[in-house]
């Protein structure tokens, strides 16, 4: 498909700008030549030709809306439109963040409720909206714990990361100056809780751990975990990303978590939006609340505000508040689902897995055979030994079949991974449909293996050269390419 | 099956290899199943020419598509020259790992030290048993 | 509401299928006393029509005012209709990122066009495909200076959003770097002399920002010098990022990154977030850069397509050793921001003119008032900072005729007191700006 740049024709827009009711100014006189531009090279097409390049673009991508994407880690639940339609009233999204409080009672009355919704569900003391993601929510918490134990005159040097973490968690460890040292995973998937003990000593800040972990095995051990963690004065801190396990079920807090991100695009059904935005909240306990980012929503008579006086505070972690039409979204969804709908949607999400799991364990690798909770973990390796194809190939096979291929090659520890979340909004009918589908393709591994190594055949694009756009990048259009170059 | 491993040359437990020069120089790459291991390498980021280092400490990282890894300089060294053939084809140590695909040229502190790396017959040992 | 298709029938046949009597069973792994019956303190379910009604009402408690006079990193601009028809597309926003390249091209060409305006925009030849927003962008590219360069020091000038300072503060702080502010002059620009007693070899970058928080245009280039000369990096960060459409980037005059909010193409207000962190730099760095970027390459067949790419980078294969630990960026919101600049196109130099004119008139006309005076001398964009006898009282009387009035920039630089930050954008009509100074007027009579 051409670029919109390849579309563009000299003298053409889509879009036009009023003439000025107000005297034009001398540029020249007001600003002076040399800062201006010289050349300004945007695309000029008429709005039925945008509009044409981006329908067809979106043609060529998949969504929720179109069909079932298992992927492990990343909950891929359905986006009711009903949150989309409550975020996008013109009182949301037409306030200017900087304006009077008195003007947004109305904003800061939700985002001072979904803290305290968000506490309640998860056992905290209370939270911050502003991290723009995941990610940007484990760093705040690793801050936090940096900050507790510089209050405290502790040197604490090292973070305990367990070999099935996501990659966010050795990498935010790092980011704040803490040596990350790895955790092995016993034979069950759960914590070496001998190993921990081994490691646990005073220069140990804190305890990364995901529960359940992202094999989908909810930690048989964790009393004992949180024990070791304390007993030596250390933090321990859940990366919440799998939340959707355990809604209505259990609470971090009560396990003894002092600090917990969540994913609001992940759990609370906000949508992914092709990489973002997202949404991570971060909770805390009683011990480390003080380090919460500012500004922080105080309640006085006359309504609520924004208070910088918080003098123990991390400080700011972004601009403004928060990704706050996403925690709209996330807000209208906890209030319609309602303490019942978010405990049925964890039962069902590990109802729904657990059936996966049992279809598929027959024709499948699986290397954990337990009760998995909202997502299970497979191995290619059985077709690797038997026809040397990947767990990349039944991947892109499957998307012949049109699903979108599960998370692969991760976690780390287990070889040609395959993680499959089905989520609760997945019928019964969806998941049968794929599990048929995995069977057929483990069969056509066995007496067909090309049709794997061929795959994708049905998409706009047959695989891509990853290696080629690796060690040539291409990442901005300048110029018509020579041949060559590709 | 990875291209056998030179006799001449000495072997680190971390699949680098070392090319004696007689000059008081030697030549490191990484060996052709370290190569596979990999599998296409889409960049190589060198070192200065003159750095010094210690037994253990990066010399090059080597990126493929999926992964990144660390060449470390088997022996103290100081840097004398760097294969920048590798800036524009980093995929010569996919095909020539023990020639063209050569990382740096380095200095040994103490010549003495080589002598402590594995030999061929004992890096052909490890990586038989790495593969089990 | 919930959203679970499941009937008592298929849940019965899935539990046979798994074998088990009922789904408590599958969570025997959770202590019994930490088990919960419910969730305290959240209440019960809302039907469709009810949540509804109650966002509306929570919607009314807020007051949206027509006329918005603060800018301070947030800019009301017109958003063209075309665009929330086409990011409003299920294909476009119930994607996940694209690393399954073959059915995501949509996204991934969108991805990589938006990278290819942006590099042009600000000057530079590489763009990510976007960061969190403009402070965590500036921030981002502070770390990763001082880990190119081996040096601990941040320079950054005071003029530069005190938000963004903020931020900067707590990134650094986090890292073991450190970093100085550099001050202004009375014309509102970056005190040179102090900034050569500041520059050595110790400094990873120096941060400025043009237009910066005052609306003064900088003069960028000597200060580029003067960075490299020192053997330091430039970090340019933006103003409002319309302004491109008619300055010349400082990514021309030889700033390593340029960095910033792009919230002004296309994307609404909304009280802050979800925002758009610009971060675009020179192509030698392209192999260190943080966040996600989106390349050209081929199929097996020699078709074009687009992935993801330099992966290597990022967090989930260098772990410990990654440079920043993005994950999920603003995709969408840079989506809005490629449809927006497509969409307006060459007309953003024409939408830039409206700005300029609007803010000198709105300027002019509040400086024939009694006691209202220019505080800085330098050329500006679409903001201004004006003196006046009271700042709150002026404010005061905006808000009270309905307007969202200026930003009071005491709070954040003390000297300012009895100032306003004034932003004038094209949403501005003459009417507007008029009854903004009536409005002032009456107050001084």
């Amino acid at each position: 498909m051409e670029l919109i740049f390849e579309k563009s024709r000299p003298g053409r827009a889509a879009v036009d700008v009023p003439a000025s009711d107000v005297p034009p100014v001398n540029l020249n006189e007001a600003i002076g030549e040399k800062y201006l531009r010289r050349e300004l090279d945007l695309p000029e097409v008429a709005e039925i030709d945008l509009v044409r390049h981006f329908t067809g673009l979106s043609r060529r991508n998949f969504g929720v809306d179109l069909g079932f994407y298992p992927l492990g880690s990343c909950t891929m639940k359905y986006n009711p439109k009903l949150n989309e339609d409550a975020a996008a009233q013109p009182g949301f999204t037409g306030l200017h963040p900087a304006c009077d409080d008195s003007f947004a009672q109305g904003n800061l009355e939700l985002m001072f409720s979904m803290q305290r919704l968000l506490s309640h569900i998860f056992g905290m003391a209370d939270f911050t909206l502003q991290p723009a993601a995941g990610a940007h929510g484990e760093l705040c918490g690793v801050m936090m714990i940096k900050r507790y134990f510089e209050t405290r005159g502790e040197k604490r040097r090292i973070i305990l990361i367990p070999d099935t973490a996501h990659g966010t968690n050795p990498a935010s460890g790092a980011l704040c100056g803490f040596e990350t040292v790895n955790l092995r995973s016993n034979a069950e998937g759960g914590v070496d809780l001998a190993h921990l003990e081994s490691l646990m000593n005073d220069e140990v800040a804190a305890l990364m751990l995901t529960n359940p972990s992202t094999l989908g095995l909810f930690e048989r051990g964790i009393e004992k975990v949180a024990a070791l963690v304390h007993n030596r004065g250390a933090l321990l801190y859940g990366d919440g990303a799998n939340a959707n396990a355990f809604l209505g079920k259990v609470r971090p807090g009560d396990l003894g978590f002092d600090v917990i991100q969540l994913n609001l695009h992940k759990t609370f059904s906000t949508p992914h939006g092709g990489g973002g935005p997202g949404s991570g909240p971060v909770g805390v306990s009683a011990k480390l609340a003080d380090y919460l980012p500012v500004p922080r929503i105080v309640k006085q008579d006359k309504g609520y505000a924004w208070s910088d006086n918080f003098p123990r505070s991390i400080g700011r972690v972004r601009s403004f508040y928060a990704n706050f039409a996403v925690v709209v979204k996330a807000y209208a969804y906890i209030r319609s689902l309602g303490a019942e709908g978010l405990k049925r949607a964890a039962e069902i999400a590990v109802l729904n897995a657990n059936y996966v799991k049992e279809k598929l364990k027959p024709h499948y690798d699986l290397p954990y055979d337990r009760v998995c909770m909202h997502e299970c973990v497979f191995s290619g390796s059985r077709q690797v030994a038997q026809s040397g194809v990947h767990t990349s190939d039944i991947a892109k096979r499957l998307i012949d079949f049109g699903y979108h291929p599960p998370t692969i090659y991760f976690p780390l520890i287990v070889p040609e991974a395959m993680m499959i979340e089905p989520t609760e909004t997945e019928s019964k009918e969806t998941l049968d449909s794929f599990c048929g589908a995995m069977i057929t393709i483990a069969g056509e591994a066995k007496t067909n293996p090309q049709l794997l190594r061929d795959a994708p055949v049905s998409t706009p694009v047959a695989r891509l050269d990853e290696v080629l756009a690796a060690r040539r990048p291409d990442v901005a259009w300048n110029k018509p390419r020579s041949p060559d170059d590709f | 099956m990875s291209k056998p491993n030179p006799d001449e040359r000495f072997y680190s437990k971390d699949h680098e290899w070392v090319k004696d020069r007689g000059d008081g120089t030697a030549l490191i790459g990484i060996t052709d199943y370290a190569q596979e291991m990999l599998t296409d390498i889409v960049f190589v980021e060198l070192p200065p020419v003159g750095k010094k280092l210690a037994a253990g400490e990066p010399l090059a990282v080597v990126e493929s598509v999926k992964s990144v890894s660390d060449v470390y300089a088997p022996v103290g060294c100081e840097v004398v020259e760097v294969n920048t053939e590798l800036e524009g084809a980093p995929e010569l140590i996919n095909s020539d790992a023990f020639g063209a695909g050569w990382i740096a040229a380095v200095r040994p502190d103490d010549p003495e030290q080589l002598k402590t790396l594995l030999r061929a017959a004992e890096y052909d040992k490890l990586i038989r048993e790495d593969g089990q | 509401m919930d959203y679970c298709p499941h009937t008592k029938e298929d849940i019965e046949q899935m539990q046979a299928a798994i074998g088990i009597k009922s789904i408590d069973e599958l969570f025997d792994d959770i202590p019994d006393k930490y088990r919960l019956k419910n969730i305290p303190g959240v209440p019960s379910s809302l039907s469709q029509q009810e949540t509804l009604e109650l966002l509306q009402s929570i919607a009314a408690r807020n007051v949206l005012p027509p006329v918005t006079l603060t800018g301070a990193g947030a800019y009301a601009h017109f958003i063209p209709p075309v665009v929330g028809h086409i990011v409003g597309r299920a294909e476009f926003y119930t994607a996940y990122t694209p690393y399954q390249a073959e059915i995501s091209q949509g996204i991934l060409q969108a991805i990589y066009e938006y990278q290819t305006m942006i590099a042009h925009l600000t000057g530079t030849e590489i763009a990510n495909a976007s960061m969190y927003d403009g402070a965590s962008a500036m921030a981002e590219a502070a770390i990763l200076a001082a880990k190119i360069s081996g040096r601990k020091k941040i320079l950054a000038a005071r003029s530069v959003h005190p938000q963004y300072r903020q931020v900067l503060g707590t990134y650094l702080w986090a890292n073991g770097f450190t970093v100085s502010e550099i001050p202004f002059t009375a014309d509102g620009l970056l005190n040179f002399v102090a900034l050569e007693k500041e520059l050595d070899d110790s400094v990873a970058a120096l941060i400025i920002q043009s237009p910066n928080f005052f609306g003064c245009i900088e003069d960028v280039r000597p200060i580029v010098q003067a960075a490299h000369e020192q053997g330091a990096m430039l970090i340019a960060v933006l103003g409002d990022a319309t302004s491109l459409g008619i300055l010349e980037p400082a990514g021309a005059c030889g700033a390593d990154f340029v960095v910033g909010e792009g919230q002004s193409f296309g994307n609404p207000l909304s009280y802050g977030g979800p925002y758009l962190g610009i971060f675009a730099a020179r192509e030698k760095y392209l192999r260190r850069i943080p966040g996600r970027i989106a390349g050209a390459t081929v199929d097996k067949n020699g078709k074009r397509g687009f992935v993801l790419t330099l992966q290597t980078r990022e967090q989930h294969i260098r772990r410990e050793k990654a440079t920043s630990n993005i994950c999920s960026n603003e995709a969408l919101c840079a989506l809005v921001a490629c449809v927006y600049l497509a969409a307006v196109g060459k007309n953003l130099r024409e939408l830039a003119l409206l700005n300029i004119y609007k803010a000198q008139y709105l300027k002019g006309r509040l400086l024939e008032l009694n006691g209202w005076r220019q505080v800085f001398s330098a050329p500006v964009y679409n903001e201004f900072v004006l003196a006046c006898q009271d700042a709150k009282a002026a404010n005061a009387r905006l808000r009270a005729a309905g307007m969202t009035g200026a930003y009071e920039p005491a709070g954040d630089y003390p000297e300012l007191e009895n100032t306003l930050l004034f932003c004038a954008t094209e949403l501005l009509s003459k009417k507007d700006l008029d009854r903004v100074v009536e409005t002032l007027k009456e107050e001084e009579g």
